[in-house]
């Protein structure tokens, strides 16, 4: 792999940027690997790069039925954060958001990770009062955090209405200065290229449709482009997780949502922090393009086909309009959906299975985004050593049965 | 915006009017107390969350305030048939 550098664009420039080098190889499939990752978003792609970096195992196949990073890795709202209410997720998202503040520098990609902060704002006395409780609880876990009042909200995004005569007058918040936003394809490309260098291969296209065992141990995947022999299958495929479960006889526990999201015209910078707000159900921040970038709540019904309700997009919208009326005029350019799965206690799954050798990493729900680099890191580790990561113990998917739920609900920013 | 037919209220109404109640045709154990936890978390948390068709509760919160159950595809989103509580769905399978 060749560097990135001022002297790279350099170079290539006096070449009219001709002669760059791609960016991942695009390989036939070989016979069979050490590891098969199933899902080639964020979360499958940083899993591949910190399995060869972090434990040299490079005979690995991202095996992705559409193109890298095209599911949710491209449809979510980039938001980063890691003020988790219980030790558990927050040590996670911790680990990740440690992962993020030197993640460009790692993968020689920018992934234009910005640190401009995360404000979740408490409408009502109750919200205030687990905001301080959560503020707390991330300060003892040693995560950056203050309650702020509604004239420091004023100060950090000046176009907020902060007015006690508003129909959710604002009460205060909770502020994260190292959360923030990054590139979303950044991301997956910058994964990709970094495991492609360590020897990963990318095979995209190729459509998983089974799981072979034998004798109570996976010996390899059916693809759209025939058998692929691994010792050990990994998969992370976010709102389709049931049914690559399914192919292996498996249950889990989660439901498959629509989650949507919409960006607006690009506008001149006027928002450069991230507002989320559970009451009025909302978030926001501003693109380095200029969007407004919008999430909405996740569909109350389940559902595969990436897009939602409308109605949805409308009581967004009100929510953001009422926060800040100076965007009440801004057109809307473009709205989608993408696939969640979300599990009963708002928190991931990260585990072995009942089958030798096949492992998930699923369940992430409204929130995968922000812990992709944790998210692979773990998995990388509980795939190489058949043992969960000490940060992963708590997701195994045995907690269902032992009723050792984290719950993240009221913790999870909004209210989905 | 889906529109649902409601069987209780005799008409197609809009998606804002009703409330989503999670699958269909679920048993509560009549005795819990012999269920292993496996059964239980089995009975809690473990759907069918199937890709295609799928018998779903919904509950018409600002209609009859009912629940009816609803047969619906969950790629297309297409509602196939409602049908009241207590009683089978005419369309079964699981053609995505």
């Amino acid at each position: 792999m060749k560097r990135y550098s001022g002297f790279s664009l350099l170079k290539n420039a006096l070449s009219y940027h001709e002669n760059w080098q791609k960016v991942w190889r695009n390989p036939t499939p070989k016979r069979d690997y050490d590891v098969v990752i199933v899902g080639g978003g964020g979360h499958g792609l940083a899993t591949a790069y910190y399995l060869a970096k972090v434990h040299g195992i490079t005979n690995v196949a991202v095996v992705e039925k559409g193109y890298l990073g095209g599911g949710n890795t491209a449809r979510n709202t980039t938001i980063i954060r890691s003020n988790y209410l219980w030790d558990e997720a927050a040590q996670l998202y911790e680990l990740s958001l440690k992962l993020w503040e030197g993640l460009s520098q790692d993968l020689n990609y920018n992934v234009m990770f910005s640190q401009r902060g995360v404000l979740n704002l408490g409408h009502n006395l109750q919200d205030m009062r687990d905001i301080e409780r959560r503020v707390s609880a991330n300060r003892l876990n040693g995560i950056d955090g203050e309650v702020v009042t509604p004239q420091r909200i004023k100060e950090i995004a000046p176009l907020i209405n902060i007015s006690p005569d508003s129909r959710y007058p604002i009460l205060g918040a909770s502020w994260q200065p190292r959360g923030g936003t990054a590139r979303h394809d950044a991301v997956a490309w910058g994964y990709a290229r970094a495991a492609d260098a360590l020897g990963a291969e990318m095979i995209q296209q190729t459509e998983v449709t089974g799981i072979r065992r034998k004798d109570g141990a996976v010996v390899g995947v059916e693809t759209s482009n025939g058998f692929i022999g691994a010792r050990k299958v990994a998969c992370v495929t976010a709102g389709n997780s049931g049914v690559v479960a399914a192919m292996a006889g498996l249950r889990l526990p989660v439901e498959s949502r629509p989650l949507q999201a919409l960006v607006s015209e690009p506008i001149k910078p006027c928002l450069d922090t991230v507002v989320m707000s559970n009451a009025v159900h909302g978030y926001i921040s501003q693109s380095d393009k200029g969007d407004l970038v919008i999430g909405a709540g996740v569909d109350s019904y389940n559902g595969y086909g990436q897009r939602g309700s409308f109605h949805v997009v409308e009581h967004t919208v009100q929510a953001i309009c009422e926060l800040f009326p100076a965007f009440s005029r801004v057109s809307m350019n473009r709205q989608w959906g993408g696939i969640v799965d979300t599990c009963p206690d708002a928190c991931p799954i990260i585990s072995k299975t009942s089958v030798d050798g096949l492992y998930f990493n699923c369940g992430w729900g409204t929130g995968g985004f922000k812990a992709t680099p944790g998210s692979g890191y773990v998995f990388a580790d509980t795939v190489a050593n058949d043992r969960p990561h000490p940060l992963a113990e708590a997701f195994n998917l045995d907690r269902f049965n032992t009723g050792a739920l984290i719950d993240e609900h009221g913790a999870a920013g909004v209210a989905h | 915006m889906l529109l649902i037919y409601c069987p209780n209220c005799l008409e197609h109404r809009e998606e804002e009017e009703f409330s989503y109640g999670g699958e269909a045709h679920i048993a509560r154990p009549l005795n819990p107390e012999t269920l292993s936890d496996t059964q239980w978390a089995d009975y809690l948390f473990f759907r069918k969350n199937p890709r295609g068709i799928h018998h779903e509760m919904w509950y018409h919160a600002t209609g009859c305030r009912r629940y009816f159950n609803a047969t619906r595809n969950t790629v297309t989103y297409e509602i196939l048939e409602t049908y009241q509580v207590g009683t089978q769905p005419q369309i079964t399978g699981t053609d995505a």
